[in-house]
C-alpha cells in the first residue's frame, strides 16, 4: 500500500511539472511583444550614442478608411521606416474609435500603453485625468512653435488644447456636412445646385422629398447622438461645454429649441425615420437612394463618391442663426510612462503623418478635411479640388465650427446626453425633460472635478 | 494495525489532496479571490477623479439605489429572463421529444436546430442585424412584401427586447435540446409500451410520463438558461450599445460600460456584487426548490 | 386521423427545422453577392468571391485562427488534465472536508469566470498577465463543469475494477489514466464539445484582455471588423466575415455530428 502511495505522489510530482511546462510553453509563444519591447529599453540604456539603435513604437489605429484597412496604414509605417531606418513602426488596428479607446485606456491602467496612437479628439480630459499623454510644446517650440501651429485649423486645435498646452496634432479631422442626391431633388421640382439653407428651408426641402419608400433627410443617432445635437446648438447659439471641459451648458433654450427641431422633423412633420437612426445605415440608405439628403460627417466622402450611382451634392449644414458644425474625428497622442527615445520618436512619426503633402494625399484618400491649411496649396490637392469642388465644403464650413463636446469624465458625460437624447427621439421624453436631466446627470458626473 | 490505518488516511489524503490541488488553485484564483477585491473595491471610490481610491463605506450602494440606469437595467434582465428561459425551454423539450422519434429526416432537423449553437453570439449578432435592418433587412423585405410597414426593431424601444429575446432563443433552443434528448434516453421503454396498450392518449402520456421523468433535465436546463440570461450580453456590443436609452442595457454590459468607458471602478465593483448576489440568489432558490439529487449525483 | 395528424405536426416540425436554417441561408447569401446589388430589392443569380477575398486581406483572419486552435486547444488540455484528476478524487477517495471543498467548486458552476469580467481583469493585471493568451486562457484552467461530468462517470465504473488492478500492482494514478480516463471517452468527447464551442464563442473576456493582433481571437477579431467602417455598415463583407469564422466549426460539426451526439446524449449529462 505504502509502495503505491509513494509511487503516485512521484508521478504527481511529474505531471505538475508537465503542466507547469505546458503553461510556460503557451506563455512564451504569448507574448512575443513584451518581450520585444523588455529588451529595447536596457539596450537603449546602454548606447546613448549610438545612432543607429532600434526603436520600436506600438501605434494604435481604428477605423477602416480609404481601402483594405491594415494595408494602407502599415505602408505608411513601412514608408517611415524607409526615411528612419532606426524606427519601427507597429501598427495595431484597434476597431472603432470607442474600441480603440478602451484598449489604450485599458493599456494605460495596466502600465502597458501603447507609445502613440489615433484617438478621437475629445478624449484629452479622459486621458489628463489618468495622467497617460505628454504636452507637446516643447517639441511644438523646437519645430517654431506658434508659425509651426498656425498652419493647422484652430478648430481642429482647439480639442487637442487646455490650460495653455497642446496634447494632440490633428490627424484625421472632420466636420459634418449635409450630402444630398441632385437626382431626387431635380425629381421633386427642386434646383439640385441649391442645398436648403436654413431650417426652415431644410423642413420645406425634406417634405417634398420625402415619398414612399424614401426619406427627405436621414440623421444618425446611434453612437453619436451628442454629436448630431450639437448641430444644432451651434447653429442656434452656443456649444454644449467650456474650454477647461468641467461645464456643461445643455439645457439653455437655444439647446432645447434645437431638439425640438430635430424631433419634429420625425415626429411632426414625418420627413426623417423615427426612433435611433443606426449610424452604419445612413450612408447605405442615401447611396440606395432610401432618403434624399443625410447628415454625416466629411470622412465618408470618398466611399460616396466612389459608390454614388446619381448625381450628389455636398453643402454647409442648414444655419437657424448661424452657420454651424462640431469638427470630430482623430487626433495623435504621444504616451507618458514610456521611454523619452520612444517618445522623441514617436514625435517624429507624428510630424512625418501629418506633412503637408501627406496630409493632402490622407484627404483625397478618405474625404477627411486635410489639417493643415499648407495642404490646400499643394498641387495634387489645387488638381483635385477643381474637379471636385465637393471636397473643400467640409474645409470651409470650419470657418464656423466649433470643438466637439469633450468634458472630463467624458464616457459618463456623453451618455448623459446621449440617453435622454434618445429617449426624445423615441417619444418617451420632451426635449425640456430630456435636457434638464442630461444637465442634472453630467453635473453629477462632473462634480468632483469642480471642487 | 492502528498506526498504518492511520498512515493509510494520510496517505490517501494527501493524494486526494494533490489530485486537487491544481483544480483548486485556479478556482481561488479566479474565483475566490477576485470576489473578495469586489466586495472590497465596492467600498472605494476609484474612477478618473480619484487616482488613489478613497473609502466612502456604503456610498456606492446608496448610489446604485438612485441610479434610474440601474433599475432599468434590472429589469431589463429580468424581462430578458422571462422572455428567453420558458420559451426557450418549451422548444427545446417539443424538439426533442420530435427528434427522439425515428423518423425520416430527423438527423437534419436535428442538425438544423442544433447548428447556432456552433455560432459565436458575436456571429450570431452580425447575423440578426442584417436581418432587424430596416430597409433592406430580412424581416422589412418580407413586410414590405405582404404590404407591410416598415418597423426599425432595434431603434424602438418597444421591439428591441423581443428582438433580442427571439435571437437568443433561436440560438439557444437547440442546445437545450440536446439535454432533454439524454434525459429522454433515461426514460425506460416499457413505460411507453404499457401506456399504449391501456390507449392512453399521448398528451397524456406526455403529463403523466415524459414530462414528469424529464424534471430534473428541465430544472438543470432552467439554471443554465436563468444564468445565460445574465452573462450574455456579446451581442448588444453589436447591435445596439444597449440603446436606445438602455432599451436593450442588461446588468452585464453595464459592468463593462462602467469599467471600461467610465473607468468608475468602485460602481463595476459595486455592480459586480449585485450581480454576485442575484447568481446566488438563484442558486439558493435552487437549492431549496428542488432535489438535491438531481445535479450532483 | 391519427395518421393525418401526425402528417401535420411532422411538416410543422419540418417548417420549424427550415425556419431555424433562414438565418444561416440569409448571410450565406448575402457573403457571396456583388457589393453593389446587395441592398437592392430584386433578386438575381449574380455570384462573387469577391467579399472573401476583401476580407481575408483586410484584416488578419489567418492569424485570428491560429490564435483561437491555440486557446480553445490548451484550455481543453489543461480542462481535461485537472479536471480528470479533480473528478478521481471526488468519486474514489475519501478524504477530509470532502463536501466543503466539493460546494466550493459549486460556487464556480454558480457564477462563472464571465460575470467576474472587471476583478478578473484586475486579477490579471497583478499578474502581469493581460494581452497575453496565458491571461485569455487561464481563468478557465480549473472547470467545475468538467470535474461533475467526469465524476458521475467515474462513479459508474465498478470498484471492483480498481481492486483487480491494485493486486495486480498498479498504483491509483495508474489506474485513474489507464482504467478511468479511457473507459469515459464519451464523458470527454461531450466536456470537449461544451469545452470548445464555448471557448471558440467567447468574447467579452478576451475583448477586454487582449490589444495586440498576435493575441485577438477570432470572435474579438471579427467584431471590430464589423464595427470598424465609420463609412456605413457594409453588409456582404461583414456576412463574409462572419462565414469564415463560422464554417469551420459548423463543417466539422457537420462531418461529426452524430458521433458528437450520440457522446453527448449518452455521456451522463443529466
Amino acid at each position: 500500500m505504502r509502495l503505491i502511495s509513494n509511487m503516485s505522489n512521484k508521478t504527481i510530482l511529474a505531471s505538475l511539472c508537465l503542466m507547469l511546462s505546458i503553461t510556460a510553453c503557451s506563455n512564451n509563444t504569448a507574448a512575443p511583444e513584451d518581450q520585444s519591447s523588455a529588451t529595447v529599453s536596457p539596450s537603449t540604456a546602454v548606447n546613448e550614442t549610438n545612432k543607429d539603435e532600434k526603436v520600436e513604437l506600438t501605434f494604435y489605429y481604428p477605423i477602416a478608411v480609404g481601402g483594405p484597412l491594415t494595408a494602407t496604414v502599415e505602408g505608411m509605417a513601412q514608408e517611415f521606416t524607409k526615411q528612419n531606418p532606426n524606427i519601427t513602426i507597429k501598427p495595431v488596428y484597434t476597431g472603432s474609435y470607442a474600441d480603440t479607446a478602451v484598449k489604450t485606456q485599458a493599456g494605460v491602467q495596466s502600465k502597458n500603453p501603447p507609445d502613440v496612437a489615433v484617438l478621437q479628439s475629445t478624449e484629452l480630459f479622459s486621458l489628463l485625468d489618468m495622467d497617460a499623454i505628454i504636452p507637446l510644446d516643447d517639441y511644438i517650440a523646437e519645430e517654431g512653435g506658434d508659425s509651426y501651429l498656425s498652419d493647422f485649423y484652430p478648430a481642429f486645435l482647439s480639442n487637442s488644447q487646455t490650460g495653455g498646452k497642446t496634447y494632440s496634432i490633428p490627424f484625421q479631422r472632420s466636420t459634418i456636412v449635409l450630402y444630398y442626391n441632385k437626382d431626387l431633388f431635380q425629381a421633386a421640382g427642386l434646383d439640385p445646385e441649391k442645398a436648403p439653407q436654413t431650417w426652415d428651408e431644410m423642413r420645406d426641402y425634406a417634405k417634398k422629398l420625402t415619398k414612399d419608400g424614401t426619406w427627405g433627410l436621414e440623421i444618425p443617432v446611434s453612437g453619436y447622438a451628442y454629436w448630431m445635437l450639437q448641430t444644432f446648438a451651434l447653429q442656434n447659439g452656443n456649444n454644449l461645454m467650456s474650454e477647461d471641459g468641467k461645464k456643461v451648458m445643455f439645457n439653455t433654450p437655444e439647446n432645447i429649441e434645437g431638439l425640438q427641431y430635430w424631433s419634429d422633423l420625425a415626429k411632426k412633420d414625418k420627413v426623417v425615420p423615427e426612433g435611433v437612426t443606426e449610424w452604419g445605415t445612413v450612408p447605405s440608405d442615401f447611396l440606395e437612394g432610401k432618403t434624399a439628403m443625410m447628415y454625416h460627417t466629411t470622412g465618408n466622402l470618398s466611399n460616396v463618391k466612389k459608390n454614388a450611382k446619381f448625381n450628389f451634392g455636398v453643402s454647409f449644414l442648414p444655419k437657424n442663426k448661424s452657420y454651424g458644425s462640431p469638427t470630430g474625428g482623430g487626433n495623435m497622442y504621444i504616451f507618458k510612462d514610456i521611454d523619452k527615445k520612444k517618445q522623441d520618436a514617436a514625435w517624429k512619426f507624428v510630424q512625418f503623418m501629418t506633412e503637408t503633402e501627406r496630409a493632402a494625399q490622407w484627404s483625397m484618400d478618405t474625404g477627411y478635411v486635410a489639417v493643415k491649411k499648407s495642404a490646400y496649396e499643394t498641387e495634387r490637392m489645387k488638381k483635385y479640388t477643381t474637379d471636385f469642388p465637393a471636397a473643400l465644403v467640409a474645409r470651409d464650413q470650419l470657418e464656423y465650427a466649433a470643438a466637439e463636446l469633450s468634458t472630463h469624465n467624458n464616457g459618463k458625460v456623453i451618455k448623459a446626453l446621449s440617453d435622454p437624447i434618445q429617449a426624445v427621439l423615441t417619444g418617451s421624453m420632451t426635449p425640456e425633460e430630456a435636457l434638464n436631466k442630461a444637465q442634472e446627470e453630467a453635473d453629477k458626473a462632473l462634480a468632483p472635478f469642480n471642487k | 494495525m492502528d498506526n498504518r490505518r492511520f498512515r493509510f488516511h494520510w496517505k490517501t489524503n494527501t493524494f486526494a489532496w494533490l489530485l486537487l490541488l491544481p483544480s483548486l488553485l485556479f478556482l481561488f484564483l479566479f474565483t475566490f479571490y477576485p470576489i473578495a477585491k469586489t466586495v472590497k473595491l465596492s467600498l472605494f471610490q476609484a474612477d478618473l477623479a480619484t487616482l488613489v481610491p478613497v473609502f466612502i463605506g456604503l456610498d456606492n450602494y446608496t448610489n446604485l439605489i438612485g441610479d434610474e440606469v440601474f433599475w432599468k437595467v434590472m429589469s431589463n434582465n429580468l424581462w430578458f429572463a422571462i422572455g428567453t428561459v420558458p420559451t426557450s425551454i418549451i422548444l427545446a423539450i417539443l424538439m426533442a421529444i420530435y427528434c427522439n422519434k425515428a423518423m425520416r429526416g430527423t438527423s437534419m432537423v436535428r442538425i438544423s436546430f442544433f447548428y447556432p449553437t456552433m455560432i459565436p453570439m458575436i456571429a450570431v449578432a452580425n447575423v440578426w442585424l442584417f436581418i432587424y435592418t430596416p430597409q433592406y433587412g430580412l424581416l422589412s423585405r418580407l413586410m414590405k412584401s405582404i404590404g407591410q410597414g416598415d418597423i426599425n426593431w432595434l431603434g424602438s424601444p418597444q421591439y428591441v427586447m423581443w428582438a433580442m429575446v427571439i435571437m437568443v432563443v433561436w440560438k439557444e433552443a437547440g442546445y437545450f435540446m440536446i439535454f432533454f434528448l439524454a434525459g429522454l434516453q433515461n426514460i425506460p421503454h416499457d413505460l411507453y409500451e404499457s401506456a399504449q396498450v391501456d390507449g392512453v392518449g399521448r398528451w397524456t402520456v406526455f403529463r403523466k410520463i415524459t414530462f414528469p421523468l424529464l424534471m430534473p433535465t428541465t430544472l438543470f436546463v432552467s439554471i443554465v438558461a436563468l444564468t445565460n440570461s445574465f452573462k450574455l450580453v456579446d451581442h448588444i456590443m453589436i447591435m445596439t450599445k444597449g440603446g436606445p436609452n438602455n432599451a436593450s442595457n442588461l446588468l452585464l454590459y453595464y459592468i463593462y460600460e462602467s469599467a471600461f468607458s467610465f473607468w468608475d471602478q468602485g460602481m463595476a465593483s459595486t455592480l459586480t456584487v449585485v450581480m454576485i448576489g442575484v447568481l446566488l440568489l438563484f442558486a439558493t432558490l435552487n437549492f431549496f426548490g428542488l432535489d438535491k439529487k438531481i445535479h450532483y449525483r | 386521423m391519427l395518421l393525418k395528424k401526425l402528417k401535420i405536426s411532422r411538416w410543422l416540425l419540418y417548417g420549424c427545422a427550415a425556419l431555424w436554417l433562414v438565418p444561416l441561408l440569409w448571410m450565406t447569401v448575402t457573403a457571396f453577392r456583388p457589393r453593389e446589388i446587395a441592398l437592392s430589392p430584386s433578386f438575381s443569380l449574380d455570384f462573387t468571391l469577391d467579399n472573401f477575398a476583401n476580407v481575408w486581406s483586410a484584416a488578419p483572419f489567418a492569424q485570428y485562427y491560429i490564435n483561437t486552435i491555440i486557446i480553445v486547444v490548451c484550455v481543453f488540455a489543461v480542462q481535461m488534465l485537472t479536471a480528470t484528476m479533480a473528478a478521481f478524487a471526488f468519486a474514489r477517495l475519501e478524504f477530509m472536508a470532502k463536501n466543503v471543498v466539493f460546494m466550493l467548486f459549486l460556487v464556480q458552476i454558480m457564477i462563472p469566470a464571465d460575470v467576474l469580467i472587471f476583478p478578473n481583469y484586475n486579477v490579471l493585471k497583478e499578474l502581469f498577465l493581460l494581452d497575453t493568451k496565458l491571461g485569455i486562457m487561464l481563468p478557465y484552467f480549473a472547470s467545475a463543469f468538467g470535474i461533475f461530468l467526469l465524476r458521475q462517470m467515474f462513479k459508474t465504473i465498478p470498484p471492483e475494477l480498481d481492486e483487480a488492478a491494485e493486486i495486480e500492482g498498479y498504483s491509483k494514478w495508474t489506474i485513474l489514466w489507464k482504467i478511468y480516463f479511457p473507459l469515459s471517452r464519451p464523458t470527454y468527447v461531450a466536456f470537449g464539445l461544451v469545452s470548445v464551442s464555448y471557448h471558440w464563442n467567447n468574447f467579452l473576456w478576451p475583448l477586454i484582455v487582449t490589444n495586440s493582433v498576435e493575441n485577438r481571437p477570432l470572435t474579438v477579431g471579427l467584431a471590430i471588423f464589423a464595427q470598424s467602417f465609420e463609412i456605413g455598415a457594409q453588409w456582404t463583407e461583414v456576412s463574409a466575415a462572419t462565414l469564415l469564422v463560422i464554417a469551420p466549426l459548423l463543417i466539422g460539426f457537420l462531418l461529426f455530428q452524430r458521433q458528437f451526439m450520440n457522446s453527448f446524449i449518452h455521456s451522463g449529462i443529466k
